[in-house]
């Protein structure tokens, strides 16, 4: 499998170390015990398009949103991470 | 064992004096064996047969019919089945599942790739696991070598998986048994485990009224099968754990009861 | 079978090389072939038809193809280490001193007393294990199972390490052409020549596939030279690469395939530093997948007797190996591409007695060939029966009107028909599609960026595949940005492919399916009555397809065997799914290099050849090899060498290596902001010129790792973790930046291999210290005192670090240089410790000293407790938020029933206390339910002159004074101890301050 780095180009998978699910965002300190199982514990695991975080230890150092079908791998999208957290915070 | 000597000896002979970690001892389980899966399945299923049991095939569970916050039945591709209890054991489906009847469970589903090589006369006759090369092998009854080794790491229902992993699982047999060199690998694929955020399993009510869940087995499912069976069916009749059950609740990553035996958190892929 | 004599060596033709004659053995018999030969081929060439025994039923087996499709033809190649069970004779390259032993017979392969397998066969069906051998069930596991493992599998393995070395190699392209077939030469051809980098792979030795064998003419040249010119042609291009003897075995993810070279395989042994074998990645933005198509065997009783062959390997033989496989023929097939079988064997001038064809409308030009070669056409008829001990003698042919007929023959060349070969489109899980014209399976969705052309597309005209070829050559080069120019199509010689599927003949006596395996069709028909309808049963209760051949001449006549037991479609009953690899490759070159002490990497620290020059033992902490202890020269107990190692760090100074702790450097206006983010302490106040201890918690609330983090500047600071935590660290702080904190004005790097950091601790630390940090900096313990952090210089203006940590309890430094200078600090450190009498000290007296001291570390660090636990709860900020602050608070985590951190100490202080001992009341079982907690760390402590030990227990701290046990059945350890407070040496800590 190969992962599109925008930084760095098309690497093999065994460049990027993988975490999860990317649209799970941390809540507030405040915020109800149930967002944060949520967030820590509680997954979509969807059998297509999937939003998930990876993170090129190999190289860059960046870490990507990929969106990725689980049913056969085709990378659909690739974002700096940091930007959609810049974005969704603006 | 202290003693690695004797381990040596029961195992195999291996590369011990050239290698980069040298066995330095082991736990050996006399009663461990391992068994003809499809032998396992099939044989439950005609025992469950002869039980009574409907055993429905090509029967894809498509929704849950859900009265008042019980669950009362299910849609399928062949029809609706009332029930007065529902069980679900999807294994590495359990999400997708779930997610038919409103669930979110705290499991991500992962490639787990297995390995066999070509027949040979009996060469080992254990099942020999390495942890500092997260590997294993049997030999089977055909002659084949059965072995494998990590999860690929990324989500998957593709049932299979890339070369990097299958070089990793190969260095790690060759670690461990550096004879393997010539032997060919005959055939490789994949299946989906449940991995769950602890990376133990889940035999426990669900939110819904009448649904139970036996899921986030990670990739020890199939040698709990006997185990598991025994707990879910005492679950589902008495509607309480199995004395030895207890602890694998859903609601203990909510309390912070979690059963991480690797001490590695939340994230599936490091169980 | 002596001299030059090959009784069955054509007199001309064939792409051998009749000048160079090679000497083989062949179960203890001498013989000669030719170079270019297969072992098949020249074993034939001598008249040698008995080459194995099957599985289960031990019949005599003979060559029935003449590819990698082979499932008879099996030997056990080489000796000793380089021992190879399970080698196709067919694609093994005959080498001078080959020496070959055939497989699964005892004592031979003439007289194998297995053999009887054959009598009780009806005990031996399908499934028999599961039916059989039940009774008594104690006699499974210590009589059956044994017997049944003994007689499974078929070579036998090496126990000694593999001897050769494999390579690994990654290539990128553009054009991936798989098989050098006509349609392969044509595509790589045509996509080569507009520049796109192409590479074009074989598993033969050399290019053209059946181009090598079949007797056909395009453009009205020969097909082997047409084969040869388009060869020449490609790799005189610039970027056009040929790899022969190299499969593409696996069709992975993103254009990513597998390959195996067999780079010395066809010499007696590889050439000094030449790998035996080598993996390519080969990774390509498209693919063309030419890889032909295989034949299908007809199933019939007899169908295995030695002497029974594909039609197609006949020919194969017959014009590339110069070699009849027998005397007299009889051809027996239902489609008109068989029927080349019988001018090749007319004109090698072996008898032809009969063209036996299950069609009753033979088209005419079969008849003519038919003629032509003496055959006797017999029409709409069957071969129901072959006879001969282990070689053929005769077959029983069956007319329409059911009349038998013997005919005498030591040949039987058999077609069923053509099976693509379409495996690598089906490794990414698309099933192929059944196509009745054919009648067989052509692909079906692809893996994206692939196409399929000629044979393997279900296109077997000749024709069909040049032209696939080139319009799929220019397309893929069209995608990849060639223009390339437009090709004519050459022209080929007349051809028909017409066939009628004949899926088995209705007679009595066994007939074969799975050669391999030994599963005949009667075994297909029991699994259905038995249940297994499915195509996926079928194949795991019969094992049919799963022998090393793969069922690559057996899988799709199981599925049209099946379908008809059922009565549905053969599209209906569907197949298996193809798994990689194509071919069983070899582990050893899966694995590669990392095999030995190159399994994983060894990393060194800067002082490591200092240490070793010391006589240093070394452990493996991770990938580090880090010093242990350094024994005198007479010490041979390690807790001597180690006690002596603590008590002089205690009363003088001793240095330590800890480079191996992971440095991070972390700078920007935001970095204390940032550490308030990632500790769960507070830092923003911490002043420049100060290190502070600081506890991680993963955001699960349990604790992640522990380390330092001392600020430089004010928009500075240099952190530290353990070991084994560094990398994981750096990864989550990154994230922590990028992904939860990505306003902050932050950047980080790794900091662990440019740093080599020393230890230096004890009374006498600041006494050394002085004679190496540059006298300009003001040592005294006013101007840096403990927990101090400053950087300075060494040896006359070498950039250094210094920090006053201690982690042994003693006055102590952690002095960083520049890795380069790593070594030469500590030479310096120990010259300038000398009149000190310093000593150099490993991890065993760095972990003793931190045990006395009661600090956690890994084996408390691991992963399963919170900061609680540790006695750490004041760590955890109540002012701020920070990664895992509000999951650490959950009832579980703050449980006061939890394990928490206690120091323990044997009643009997002659006793020894081990890590791993279970925590119990006294005078209770000592079982899970009365489980208390562990011992996690425990040491000789020389400072107090018995064993000490660090653990976890229920509710530790407020049982202090109270007697428990240790117990560890598992090494007999049964040790009464007092729960002690875990701090024992120097608990005010006065030393840190001196």
């Amino acid at each position: 499998m190969r992962i599109p780095c925008p930084c760095c180009g098309e690497r093999g998978v065994e460049e990027f170390a993988y975490l999860g699910d990317a649209n799970v965002v941390r809540p507030t300190p405040d915020a109800p015990a149930e967002a944060w199982l949520n967030y820590v514990y509680l997954r979509d695991n969807p059998a297509g398009a999937h939003d998930e975080l990876w993170y090129h230890s190999a190289g860059c150092h960046l870490w990507l949103t990929v969106t990725r079908d689980t049913r056969n791998h085709a990378v659909l999208a690739v974002r700096s991470a940091r930007d959609i957290a810049l974005a969704r915070s603006a | 064992m202290p003693n690695a000597t004797p381990m040596r000896g029961v195992a195999m002979r291996c590369g011990c004096n050239n290698a980069r970690f040298p066995i330095q001892g082991g736990l050996l389980q006399r009663r461990g064996g391992t068994v003809r899966h499809d032998a396992v399945a099939w044989g439950y299923a005609r025992g469950a047969d002869r039980h009574g049991v409907d055993i429905i095939q090509n029967c894809e569970v498509t929704g849950f019919d859900i009265e008042a916050g019980e669950v009362v039945g299910v849609r399928t591709t062949r029809g609706p089945i009332r029930a007065g209890k529902v069980a679900l054991s999807c294994a590495g489906n359990s999400s997708r599942v779930a997610s038919l009847a409103g669930l979110r469970l705290p499991i991500e589903s992962h490639v787990l790739q297995a390995f066999v090589s070509e027949g040979i006369k009996p060469l080992l006759d254990n099942v020999v696991t390495f942890g500092a090369g997260h590997f294993y092998v049997s030999q089977s009854d055909k002659g084949g070598l059965v072995f494998g080794g990590d999860l690929d790491g990324y989500n998957s229902y593709a049932q299979r998986g890339n070369l990097p992993t299958i070089e990793d699982v190969c260095e790690g047999g060759m670690a461990l048994m550096p004879n393997l060199g010539r032997l060919r690998l005959l055939r490789h694929w994949g299946g989906i485990a449940d991995m769950s955020m602890d990376g133990s399993p889940i035999i426990d009510h669900t939110p819904l009224g009448r649904l139970y869940l036996n899921a986030g087995w990670s990739y020890g499912g199939f040698k709990a099968t006997p185990a598991a069976g025994m707990c879910f069916a005492h679950l589902i009749a008495c509607d309480a754990p199995h004395p030895v059950a207890t602890a694998f609740r859903l609601d203990r990553f909510g309390r912070g009861a979690v059963i991480d035996e690797k001490g590695v958190g939340a994230q599936p892929n490091l169980h | 079978m002596t001299g030059d004599a090959q009784p069955f060596r054509l007199a001309e033709g064939g792409l051998i090389d009749r000048t160079q004659s090679l000497r083989f053995r062949f179960d203890g018999q001498d013989y000669t072939g030719l170079a270019g030969d297969t072992l098949a081929s020249a074993l034939l060439a001598n008249g040698v038809r008995l080459v194995g025994r099957s599985f289960k039923y031990h019949r005599p087996r003979g060559i029935l193809s003449a590819g990698s499709e082979e499932p008879n033809a099996l030997a056990t190649l080489r000796s000793g280490a380089q021992r190879e069970p399970n080698s196709r004779m067919t694609v093994t390259e005959l080498f001078d001193g080959l020496e070959a032993e055939s497989q699964n017979r005892f004592p031979s392969l003439r007289h194998d007393l297995l053999a009887i397998n054959n009598l009780v066969s009806p005990l031996l069906s399908a499934g028999f294990y599961y039916k059989t051998f039940m009774w008594p069930a104690a006699f499974w596991e210590k009589l059956y199972e044994p017997i049944i493992r003994r007689a499974a599998g078929l070579g036998r393995a090496s126990t000694a390490p593999d001897p050769d070395h494999y390579e690994k190699a990654t290539v990128f392209c553009d054009v991936l052409v798989i098989g050098a077939g006509p349609a392969g030469l044509a595509a790589a051809l045509a996509a080569a020549q507009g520049g796109a980098r192409v590479i074009l792979c074989d598993e033969d030795c050399r290019p053209g596939g059946r181009a090598l064998v079949e007797r056909r003419l395009i453009d009205g040249k020969p097909v082997a030279h047409w084969a040869q010119d388009m060869t020449t042609a490609f790799t005189a291009l610039p970027h056009a690469t040929l790899m022969t003897r190299t499969t593409v075995f696996g069709a992975y993810d993103h254009g990513t395939y597998g390959a195996v070279e067999r780079v010395a395989d066809h010499l007696a042994a590889p050439q000094l530093h030449q790998p035996r074998q080598r993996l390519w990645r080969i990774i390509a933005r498209r693919t063309i997948l030419a890889a032909g198509a295989v034949e299908r065997p007809l199933v019939f009783p007899g169908n295995d007797r030695p002497g029974v062959m594909l039609a197609g390997a006949v020919r194969s033989y017959l014009n590339r190996w110069a070699v009849a496989p027998g005397s007299r023929a009889v051809v027996f097939a239902n489609n008109d591409d068989a029927a080349r079988t019988l001018a090749d064997l007319a004109a090698a001038k072996v008898s032809v007695a009969a063209w036996v064809d299950p069609r009753t409308d033979i088209p005419a030009a079969v008849r003519r060939a038919a003629e032509a070669a003496g055959a006797v056409v017999h029409a709409g008829a069957v071969v129901e029966a072959t006879r001969g001990g282990t070689a053929l003698r005769g077959v029983s042919l069956r007319d329409a009107a059911g009349r038998s007929t013997a005919v005498d023959c030591d040949l039987l060349a058999m077609s069923g028909g053509w099976n693509p070969t379409l495996h690598l489109t089906s490794h990414q899980n698309a099933k192929p599609v059944w196509r009745e014209s054919l009648a067989s399976f052509v692909p079906g969705a692809l893996p994206p960026g692939m196409v399929v052309v000629g044979a393997a597309l279900g296109s077997l005209a000749l024709s069909d595949g040049l032209a696939e070829g080139i319009r799929e050559g220019l397309a893929a080069a069209a995608a990849c940005g060639f223009a390339a120019p437009e090709l004519r199509v050459p022209e080929t010689d007349v051809e028909s492919i017409a066939i009628s599927p004949l899926w088995r003949v209705k007679a009595k006596g066994k007939a074969f399916v799975d050669f391999q395996n030994d599963v005949t069709a009667k075994d297909v028909q029991l699994a259905e009555r038995e249940g297994f309808r499915s195509i996926e049963h079928l194949k795991r209760y019969t094992t049919l397809g799963m022998a090393t051949d793969q069922g690559r001449t057996s899988s799709v006549t199981a599925v049209a065997l099946m379908a008809e037991a059922t009565q549905r479609d053969v599209a209906e009953t569907g197949t298996t799914t193809y798994r990689p690899p194509f071919t069983p490759v070899a582990l050893g070159a899966l694995a590669g290099h990392h095999r030995g002490p190159h399994f994983r990497p060894h990393r060194l620290t800067p002082t490591h050849e200092w240490a070793t020059r010391l006589g240093a033992v070394f452990v493996d902490a991770g990938m580090w090899k880090r010093a242990q202890y350094f024994p005198l020269p007479g010490e041979n107990d390690w807790l001597v060498t180690v006690c002596r190692e603590v008590t002089a760090v205690r009363e003088r100074v001793g240095i330590c290596d800890v480079t191996t702790l992971g440095k991070i450097d972390i700078q920007g206006a935001d970095a204390a902001r940032f550490l308030e983010c990632v500790y769960t302490n507070a830092w923003k106040s911490l002043p420049v010129g100060r290190v502070r201890y600081g506890l991680m918690l993963r955001e699960d609330g349990f604790v992640m790792d522990d380390g330092t983090a001392a600020r430089l500047a004010p928009d500075h600071f240099v952190m530290t973790t353990t070991t084994a935590n560094a990398g994981k660290v750096f990864q989550h702080l990154e994230f922590c930046h990028q992904v939860l904190w990505p306003h902050l004005d932050v950047q980080l790097i790794s900091v662990t291999d440019q740093w080599a950091q020393l230890a230096v601790a004890g009374p006498k630390a600041r006494d050394v210290l002085r004679a190496v940090v540059d006298p300009d900096f003001d040592l005294s313990n006013a101007a840096f005192p403990y927990m101090a952090a400053a950087e300075v210089t060494v040896a006359g203006g070498i950039p250094a670090r210094l920090f006053r940590l201690s982690f042994s309890g003693e006055l102590a430094y952690e002095l960083a240089v520049p890795a380069r200078y790593g070594a030469a600090l500590a030479e310096r450190l120990m010259q300038a410790g000398a009149p000190f009498g310093i000593v150099p000290y490993g991890t065993e007296a760095l972990g003793v000293m931190r045990i006395e001291k009661g600090h956690p570390a890994g084996a408390e660090l691991n992963g399963q407790t919170t900061a609680h636990d540790l006695g750490m709860g004041r760590l955890l900020s109540t002012k701020k938020d920070f990664v895992g602050a509000v999951m650490a608070r959950r009832p579980a985590l703050t449980d006061s029933q939890r394990p928490t951190l206690v120091g323990l100490r044997p009643i009997d202080r002659t006793l020894r206390l081990r890590a791993g001992a279970h925590l119990l009341p006294r005078a209770v079982t000592p079982d899970a339910a009365h489980d208390q907690g562990w011992v996690t760390s425990a040491a000789y402590s020389p400072t107090l002159g018995h064993w000490i030990g660090l653990g976890m227990l229920t509710q530790g701290p407020q049982r202090l004074g109270e007697i428990i046990r240790a117990w560890d059945p598992v090494r007999a350890g049964d040790v009464l101890v007092e729960v002690v407070h875990p701090v024992f040496v120097d608990p005010k800590g006065e030393r840190l301050h001196d």
